[in-house]
């Protein structure tokens, strides 16, 4: 009784969770990604090259809403590092006191600007779609990382008899395969400054690192943590297996 | 005075006691209650409940302070919360993954009481109370995910809330009156936050009145005969909590790989997409506790069939005392029985599979025969199989079985089953 | 464990043999095990009541003051609690230095308040019981000695915002602030 329903629910529970969002999936590349496995962590580098690329590709339709410049010391940089690099961007403030908006040089403390005032702007701009904001893009898709590398990947062109929407782009990997987005990515898009090559792959998988870090900034310490709970928590039931055996040794069974 | 008469001799103790005897209570409840020493692993799933409970109301309350009910504010203060709050991340994650677990931790508690005949007389109450607890926890659980108001949250509350407008006549208001509007809206988020944050302390006293019709009763035991005296049970402090301390510790220790290294695994990547009224994801599921309702909701193709039967397979569960009218409990000593519970189990995994799917072709169809099977096997297997299986022979006492056939029993849970047939043959 | 004859289970429990000192052993390491590990669960809970990053970063800001002319006084929210700047007149600068220090009830020389004596910075919240004393806007009561004054439960404070008279204990607080150029401050 006990032993069936342990590895039934187990087993059955586990598999019902994957499998609702396996069925109707376009199969996309899988790829290997530093942060996977009990021990992986977050590739810094390939973060901070992400953000090149994201700087000089995604923002100027993206938002990145949630992500103070602050958060950027999770990547690898330190406080003056984020200072320059939040004064590259211009923030909206005030009401200063003659009660106007005004424009300044964003501080660690500020988030990532917005690239349109509002929705309505951003559709004007962008023939309708919505670019979506790209904080928790990578826990938003489903395939995560992977879907996004492979939709910056799956630029084609349509297939014979493929009726394609005006203003609308062929990616062999977006549900429906008509995107908004065009292409954004080829070799070369920017110069990294760790020398790394700049192929389209590269950027792809830089960026997804990226996003996966603005995602999960507390990556990495929730993972650290979770290594000392569990085992933690498996002396622990070790320990009271012992106390639960010693007391019930004595238990006459019949 | 009719003060109690209280059997403790400290002064302060003594003077709390008579007044208000609660630590007599306590002593009797928790410390002296006679266990059956033949239970096994299954009934920590009780205790391990209970703890759930107190983890959810825990995180709950610490989440709720961070928490902004508005429909502008709500995915924004989640996502805070994830991010800047001190390990408000890890109170997000225990809170939703805790959800999945503590469904996991009642429903092999029920499957153990629907198993054992733990609902049978005189236990009939203690059991329509725990369908109570689990009627509650649903509602908890659905106006909770609809709090983060992603995708999931706002289509969710949308779809379930539109159950009520099946129903005639009053339908339509009924869900006008829910939503506070006419749609799923900011009233909608306002309301259903006060109803996740009180619900749960109804569980709690349920659970506090689930737990005094128990211990008016007895423990259930896996051999499903009463004790007979005090050679059948042991004190529930240290045996039963220290029990059930090791098996909430090894439960704990898949809930934290959950948490710490996959916990999103159980949740749907469109929460994290904020609710967008206009456009309903492609594939909207339930998470996997609703899914075996979700496909009976979906087997009836229509709407208000569906509804009903939806809210039916809940209320079934109230009559089954009186459905399964054997005098004996477990089904160790049912083998026909035996075999369609195993079966009624297959059937709910099947359903929730069937709920998990797309709503077409051949998921339909399983839907609809696990939907028949799921309402036959309470209203027609349990009713004629207690009137025509002829059950084995029971054994006189729970210290009984083995002292015939000699030999000691082997310890652990499992194999209670093992030894009660090894008495069975012998007699046969 | 029971060793009374009446609890249930006196009759299933066979007391004869065991390392009994190793079953302490243990006991003790559990229950110590399930302490520690109360303690540790209860910490998560305790500090996510703590400000959050988002507060902490925003714990300085940086306020210009070449607007604030001579003896007017701007208030400016830091954290959460208004900070008072005034730009101070002579005579109230010559006031605040006249005071004998051992007659004041917290006694501190008005240079030890400020880092350029026509500014006076501290935070606006009376040491009493933490309202907001008058004395910022020009109708305001400023009390018996030039200052502010605690509608709440009658505090006077003087030019340099020491406690003078009344029920609070000390001077209003100087928040940490500095000189980032002649008319532009940074706090905290």
């Amino acid at each position: 009784m006990m032993r069936a329903f342990t590895t039934l629910a187990a087993a059955v529970t586990i598999g019902l969770a994957g499998s609702a969002w396996a069925a109707e999936q376009i199969e996309i590349p899988e790829y290997r990604w530093s942060h996977e496995g009990v021990y992986g962590t977050i590739d810094r580098a390939a973060a901070q090259r992400g953000l090149q690329v994201f700087q000089a590709v995604c923002q100027s339709c993206h938002g990145l809403k949630y992500v103070y410049f602050r958060t950027l010391k999770g990547i690898g940089y330190d406080d003056d590092q984020i200072k320059a690099l939040a004064a590259e961007y211009e923030i909206e403030d005030g009401p200063d006191e003659w009660g106007e908006m005004f424009y300044r040089p964003a501080r660690p403390t500020d988030i990532f600007p917005d690239p349109f005032p509002n929705e309505a702007a951003a559709r004007a701009a962008n023939g309708g779609a919505y670019p979506p904001d790209l904080s928790v893009i990578a826990k938003g898709r489903p395939g995560g990382l992977d879907y996004i590398v492979a939709l910056q990947m799956g630029y084609e062109i349509e297939p014979d008899g493929f009726e394609l929407a005006d203003g609308k782009y062929y990616n062999a990997y977006f549900p429906g395969h008509q995107i908004s987005m065009p292409q954004m990515l080829f070799d070369e898009v920017v110069e990294y400054q760790d020398g790394t090559e700049p192929t389209m792959l590269q950027h792809a998988k830089d960026v997804a690192a990226f996003l996966w870090f603005t995602a999960e900034p507390h990556y990495d310490t929730r993972k650290e943590m979770g290594v000392r709970v569990v085992i933690f928590l498996v002396v622990l039931a070790g320990l009271f297996f012992g106390v639960k055996r010693a007391l019930w040794r004595n238990v006459k069974k019949h | 005075m009719a003060l109690y008469d209280t059997q403790y001799q400290n002064p302060l103790i003594k003077w709390i006691d008579s007044r208000l005897p609660i630590i007599t209570l306590m002593d009797n409840e928790y410390n002296k209650y006679p266990m059956p020493k033949n239970i096994n692993y299954l009934w920590a799933f009780g205790a391990i409940s209970m703890i759930m409970l107190f983890v959810m109301i825990a995180t709950g309350i610490f989440l709720a302070m961070q928490y902004v009910p508005t429909t502008d504010g709500a995915f924004d203060s989640v996502e805070r919360i994830m991010r800047e709050v001190n390990y408000g991340w890890l109170l997000r994650y225990v809170h939703a993954n805790g959800a999945s677990f503590f469904f996991l931790a009642v429903y092999f508690h029920t499957f153990r009481g629907l198993y054992y005949g733990s609902y049978k007389e005189p236990r009939e109450l203690l059991w329509i109370i725990g369908v109570l607890i689990l009627i509650v926890m649903i509602m908890t659980a659905f106006t909770g995910y609809v709090l983060p108001w992603g995708q999931m949250s706002f289509w969710a509350a949308t779809v379930i809330t539109n159950l009520f407008s099946a129903f005639p006549l009053v339908g339509d208001d009924l869900v006008t009156w829910i939503w506070g509007g006419f749609s799923v809206d900011e009233p909608t988020l306002n309301r259903f936050f006060p109803i996740h944050f009180v619900l749960p302390f109804v569980i709690f006293g349920l659970v506090f009145l689930h737990v005094a019709a128990l211990h008016i009763c007895g423990s259930n035991n896996p051999l499903g005969i009463d004790t007979k005296g005090p050679q059948d049970t042991v004190p529930f402090n240290p045996y039963a909590t220290m029990k059930d301390l090791y098996a909430f510790f090894v439960f704990a220790v898949i809930f934290a790989v959950f948490v710490f290294f996959a916990p999103n695994y159980l949740l749907h990547p469109d929460n994290y997409v904020p609710a967008d009224p206009l456009v309903t994801p492609a594939h909207i599921v339930p998470e996997w506790y609703f899914l075996p309702f979700y496909a009976i909701l979906r087997a009836i193709p229509d709407k208000l069939g569906g509804v009903i039967a939806m809210f039916g397979s809940l209320v079934v569960l109230f009559f089954v005392p009186w459905l399964d009218t054997s005098k004996v409990r477990s089904l160790v000593f049912r083998p026909l029985s035996r075999l369609f519970f195993w079966l009624f189990v297959i059937n709910c995994f099947a359903l929730g599979w069937a709920g998990a799917m797309p709503a077409e072709g051949i998921w339909i169809l399983v839907a609809q025969v696990g939907t028949a099977f799921y309402f036959a096997y309470f209203l027609i297997v349990m009713p004629v199989l207690s009137r025509k299986e002829t059950p084995l022979p029971l054994p006189e006492s729970i210290s009984e079985p083995v002292l015939k056939s000699g030999s000691p029993r082997p310890k652990g849970g499992g194999r209670v089953r093992a030894s009660a047939t090894a008495s069975r043959k012998e007699k046969a | 464990m029971s060793k009374s004859a009446q609890k249930p289970g006196a009759m299933t429990v066979d007391e004869s043999d065991d390392g009994d000192s190793r079953r302490e052993f243990l006991y003790l390491a559990a229950g110590a095990a399930t302490a520690v590990g109360t303690l540790a669960t209860a910490w998560p809970f305790i500090h996510s009541m703590n400000p959050a990053g988002d507060v902490l970063a925003l714990a300085s800001i940086e306020v210009d003051l070449s607007a604030v002319a001579v003896g007017q006084a701007i208030t400016v929210t830091w954290r959460g609690k208004p900070v008072f700047i005034r730009h101070r007149t002579e005579d109230e600068i010559a006031e605040a230095n006249a005071v004998s220090l051992r007659s004041l009830p917290d006694p501190e020389a008005d240079e030890d308040r400020v880092q350029q004596p026509e500014w006076l910075v501290m935070i606006g919240i009376c040491t009493h019981l933490g309202c907001v004393p008058k004395g910022q806007a020009p109708g305001d009561p400023k009390g018996d000695y030039g200052g502010w004054f605690c509608v709440c439960h009658g505090s006077h404070y003087d030019t340099a915002g020491r406690i003078r008279k009344g029920p609070a204990p000390a001077n209003l607080p100087v928040p940490p602030y500095q000189f980032v150029e002649d008319t532009l401050i940074r706090i905290g």
